[in-house]
C-alpha cells in the first residue's frame, strides 16, 4: 500500500509540474465583486474565481475541499475582511498549504483594512447579535469604495507580478475614469432618491445608504444574523404606521417570508436588490450592479 | 441615424414584393426587420448615454477640484479611521497581541435504563474516554482553546480540557500544536499533539459533533478520538479536485496504543482524502487511512458482571486500523443558513495479533490473541430551518477473536476466557439513535438525544439532554 501510494505521489508531482507551465497569477476572491474587480485590472494577465455567488450568505459558506484545493494554487488572496469570513477563511488558509497567501504575505489583501468603516459598534457584546468590531464589512455598495480599492489592488498585482505592472497601471486608468463617469451618472439618476425611508432585512445596506441619503427606517433582524422573529415584525410594522417606508430591500440568498409579509401588510413594495455582482445578465460586472441597483430602486420609489 | 431611415424606407418598399414570396423568406424579412429597429433603439441609447457623458463632461471640469477635495478628504479619514487603533493606553497595545480565545461550556443531563458502570461493548477493549457520562446532570468537557500566528513561520493552537472524573476535575492537554506556515510546494507541517487525520470525524472538536457521544466505532477503535504526539506531513495537489495525502509519526501512548517503547514513535498513519462540488449545491469528500500501532500493555477495560471486582486486561501487539470515510453536504445554491443535509459514514478494519494479560485480584493470565474487528456507523442530520435540526444515526460493531489460553496464571481458565472483554458472547454490538438540535445563534446550542442502545446483550434507553456554548472568538468550523 505505501508502495502504490508513492507511485501515485510522483504521478500527481508530473501534474504539478506540467500545470505550473501555465502563466497568469491566479486571484482567489471570497465575493464576487472582488473578482470582478481584478478582471477589470488584471485583464488577460489574470485569472480571477470568487469563492462565493450572490445566491449565498457570506457570513456562513462551509469550508468545502473545493475551496481548499482553489486556495492552494492562488498567488493573492481578496476578501472583504472585518471579520465577514471569520466563520471559514482561516480554515481554508490552514489547510491549503500556500504560504503566498497567509496573513502578512503580499499575496494577502483584506480591503476593508483600506476603506473607513461605518457602523463601528460602541458596544461589542454577542448579546447585540452577529456584530462586527471594526465596523460593517458590507463596503461594496459604495462606488467610491471600489475606486479606492481598485488602486490598492492594483498596487498588489504589480508587487505580485512586476512584469506586467504597466499593463495594470494602464487598466487602472482606463477603469478608474469609466468608474468616475459611471459614479456621476449614478448620482445624478438617483438624486430622487434621497431621504426614501426604506426597511432592509441585514444591516448589510449601510454604505448604499450613506452613499444615496436614503433613510433606514428599521431591520427586518432584531439584531444582526438573528432571523426575524413574529414580535419584532409586528412591532417594526406598528412603527411603520407613525414613520412609513417606501420599500422594503433584501438580498437575494435571504429568506424571503419576513420581506414579503411586511410588504403585504404595509403595502410597501418588497425588493430584492443585487447586492454583489452575478446571479443575472445585468449585474454580470461591477458597472451592471450599480445600473440593476439604482433602476430597481427609482422604479420602487415612483 | 439619416442611415437608419433610408434602410427602413428600402425595406418598405421591399415589402410589397415579399408578400408574394413563401413563408421562409417573409421570416427572414421580418427578422431583418427586427435587427433594423434594434439597431435603431440601440443608436438612440447611445446618443442619450453620448448626451448625459457630455452632461456630465460639462460638470467635470467642476466635480474636478470638488472630486480632488474628497479623494484627499476620504484619504485623510481613511488614516483617521486607523488612528484609534494607534492611540489607547500601553496595556491595550499589550493585548493587541493577544491570541485568540474561546472557551467551550458543556453539560448534560443523562438518564439510561442500565447501569452506565458496567457499560461495555462486545468483543472490545475500551481505552481512552469510552466509557459513558454519569447519570444525571453532568459537567461535561469544558474547552480552553487558544491560538495565534507566533510569527511568520509558525502557527500555533492549543485546546485545554477539564473534565470531571468522579470528585476530581482532571486537565487534559487535548491539543497543543505548531503549523509550519512557509512550508514549500504545498506541504504542510504540523507537530506537538494534535488530532490525526485518519477517519472522518476524529480530527473534529467534541463540541463541533452532530450527536452527543461518539459512534460506537469510535469508542471501541479510538477510545472514542485517536490524538496523540507527534508530527504529521502532509501534501496538497494543485488540481480542481482536492487532493490531499498524508502520513504522522506518533508516540503512540494514548489509546489505541499503549505504552511508548520506540524513539521513533509506537505509531504511525498514512491518510488520503479526495473532496469536491458537484454543482453549487452538493460537495463530497472521501477518505482512506491506515493507522499502524505496536501496542505495549496497552489498558483496557474487561467485563465487571456487576460484582465490582473487575479485571483488567492489558494487550501487547500489532494492532492496524484502516479506515474508509464518506461525507456528502447538500445546500440549497451552496447557501446552508436555512436549510441543508448531511450524510456521513466511516467503516472501520481492524487486525490485531498478540499477547493479551487478564488480571484478576493480582493472578495474571496470559492469552494468545489474534482479531480481526469491523465496525461502521452512518449518519444524516437535516437543518430543515434556520436554527433548527433533526438527526439520526446507525452503529454496527462486530468481532471475530481467536483466543488461546497460553498459561492460566492461577486463575479459572473457563471463567478467564468467558470474562475477557474480547470475548463478544456471540453479540454483534449496534445502535440507534435520534436528535434534535435548536440553536439560537452560532454560539449556542441545545440538544435532545435518544439512543436504543446494544453495545452489549442488553438494551439501555438512553436519554440525553445537552447544552454547548461558546464564549468569545468565533471559531471557524472544517468541513
Amino acid at each position: 500500500m505505501r508502495q502504490s501510494a508513492m507511485l501515485f505521489l510522483a504521478g500527481v508531482l508530473l501534474q504539478t509540474v506540467t500545470a505550473s507551465v501555465h502563466a497568469g497569477i491566479e486571484v482567489f476572491a471570497c465575493e464576487p465583486e472582488w473578482a470582478a474587480l481584478i478582471e477589470e485590472l488584471g485583464g488577460a494577465h489574470v485569472k480571477a474565481g470568487s469563492a462565493t455567488t450572490a445566491l449565498q450568505d457570506v457570513h456562513h459558506i462551509q469550508a468545502r475541499p473545493s475551496l481548499i484545493a482553489r486556495l492552494r494554487r492562488a498567488d493573492l488572496l481578496i476578501c472583504t475582511g472585518a471579520g465577514l469570513e471569520e466563520g471559514w477563511l482561516p480554515v481554508l488558509q490552514r489547510r491549503a498549504n500556500n504560504p503566498r497567501v497567509q496573513a502578512g504575505a503580499n499575496g494577502y489583501l483584506e480591503v476593508s483594512d483600506h476603506v473607513r468603516l461605518l457602523d463601528r459598534p460602541v458596544r461589542v457584546d454577542r448579546a447585540e447579535g452577529d456584530v462586527h468590531p471594526q465596523g460593517n464589512p458590507h463596503i461594496q455598495l459604495d462606488p467610491h469604495n471600489i475606486q479606492r480599492i481598485a488602486e490598492i489592488a492594483t498596487e498588489r498585482l504589480a508587487i505580485i507580478d512586476p512584469a506586467h505592472a504597466d499593463d495594470y497601471a494602464t487598466n487602472l486608468t482606463n477603469f478608474s475614469q469609466r468608474w468616475q463617469l459611471a459614479i456621476e451618472r449614478w448620482e445624478l439618476r438617483a438624486k430622487s432618491l434621497k431621504g426614501t425611508s426604506v426597511v432592509v432585512h441585514h444591516n448589510s445596506w449601510v454604505y448604499l445608504q450613506h452613499w444615496l441619503g436614503l433613510e433606514i427606517v428599521g431591520t427586518l433582524e432584531p439584531k444582526p444574523g438573528i432571523p426575524p422573529s413574529s414580535t419584532h415584525l409586528s412591532q417594526l410594522l406598528a412603527r411603520l404606521e407613525q414613520h412609513p417606508a417606501q420599500m422594503v430591500i433584501r438580498s437575494a440568498y435571504q429568506n424571503p417570508r419576513a420581506s414579503e409579509w411586511l410588504s403585504q401588510r404595509a403595502g410597501i413594495p418588497a425588493l430584492v436588490l443585487p447586492s454583489t455582482v452575478g446571479g443575472s445578465e445585468a449585474t454580470k460586472d461591477l458597472f451592471g450592479l450599480f445600473d440593476a441597483i439604482i433602476r430597481q430602486l427609482l422604479e420602487a420609489a415612483s | 441615424m439619416r442611415n437608419v431611415y433610408a434602410n427602413t424606407l428600402l425595406v418598405l418598399i421591399w415589402l410589397p414584393f415579399v408578400a408574394a414570396a413563401d413563408n421562409t423568406e417573409l421570416e427572414s424579412i421580418r427578422q431583418q426587420i427586427e435587427a433594423l429597429r434594434n439597431e435603431y433603439e440601440s443608436r438612440i441609447e447611445a446618443l442619450e448615454n453620448r448626451l448625459e457623458q457630455a452632461e456630465s463632461q460639462a460638470r467635470e471640469a467642476g466635480a474636478e477640484a470638488e472630486r480632488a477635495r474628497q479623494q484627499t478628504e476620504t484619504a485623510a479619514t481613511g488614516i483617521a479611521a486607523t488612528e484609534p487603533a494607534a492611540t489607547g493606553t500601553l496595556q491595550q497595545k499589550i493585548n493587541a497581541f493577544n491570541p485568540a480565545i474561546t472557551a467551550v461550556l458543556q453539560g448534560s443531563f443523562n438518564s439510561y435504563s442500565e447501569d452506565p458502570k458496567d457499560y461495555a461493548v462486545s468483543g472490545f477493549q475500551l481505552g481512552g474516554e469510552s466509557g459513558l457520562p454519569a447519570q444525571g446532570l453532568t459537567l461535561d468537557e469544558t474547552e480552553l482553546m487558544l491560538s495565534a500566528n507566533v510569527d511568520q513561520l509558525f502557527y500555533g493552537q492549543t485546546t485545554i480540557a477539564l473534565h470531571d472524573d468522579e470528585e476530581e476535575t482532571e486537565v487534559e492537554v487535548e491539543e497543543a500544536f505548531i503549523d509550519a506556515l512557509a512550508m514549500p510546494a504545498g506541504t504542510g507541517l504540523r507537530f506537538g499533539r494534535f488530532y490525526s487525520d485518519i477517519g472522518y470525524l476524529n480530527r473534529f472538536h467534541t463540541h463541533t459533533w452532530d450527536f452527543r457521544d461518539a459512534p460506537l466505532a469510535y469508542r471501541a477503535f479510538l477510545g472514542k478520538q485517536y490524538s496523540d504526539t507527534g508530527m504529521q506531513l502532509s501534501w496538497l495537489a494543485p488540481t480542481d479536485l482536492y487532493l490531499r495525502l498524508g502520513g504522522e509519526a506518533l508516540r503512540g501512548n494514548r489509546f489505541p496504543g499503549g505504552d511508548a517503547s520506540k524513539t521513533s514513535g509506537n505509531s504511525q498513519s498514512l491518510f488520503a482524502k479526495l473532496g469536491g462540488d458537484l454543482g453549487s449545491s452538493h460537495s463530497w469528500q472521501l477518505g482512506l487511512s491506515q493507522l499502524w500501532v505496536d501496542a505495549r500493555d496497552r489498558r483496557g477495560s474487561g467485563h465487571s458482571h456487576g460484582g465490582g471486582d473487575s479485571a483488567s486486561e492489558a494487550f501487547t501487539g500489532d494492532s492496524n486500523l484502516t479506515v474508509a470515510d464518506f461525507v456528502w453536504k447538500w445546500a440549497p445554491n451552496g447557501n446552508p443558513r436555512h436549510r441543508n443535509f448531511k450524510f456521513q459514514s466511516e467503516f472501520f478494519y481492524r487486525k490485531e495479533d498478540g499477547r493479551n494479560d487478564f488480571t484478576e485480584d493480582g493472578d495474571t493470565a496470559v492469552l494468545d490473541y489474534d482479531g480481526s474487528q469491523k465496525g461502521l456507523y452512518a449518519q444524516a442530520v437535516y437543518q430543515f430551518t434556520q436554527r433548527w435540526r433533526i438527526g439520526t444515526r446507525y452503529d454496527w460493531l462486530s468481532a471475530d477473536n481467536k483466543l488461546k489460553l497460553r498459561n492460566p496464571g492461577g486463575l479459572d481458565p473457563d471463567e478467564v476466557m468467558e470474562e475477557t472483554a474480547l470475548n463478544n458472547d456471540n453479540h454483534d454490538p449496534w445502535r440507534w439513535s435520534l436528535m434534535a438540535d435548536w440553536s439560537p445563534s452560532e454560539f449556542s446550542r441545545l440538544r435532545l438525544q435518544y439512543n436504543r442502545d446494544r453495545s452489549r446483550s442488553l438494551t439501555d434507553q438512553q436519554w440525553m439532554m445537552q447544552y454547548i456554548m461558546s464564549l468569545g472568538s468565533h471559531g471557524a468550523h472544517e468541513f
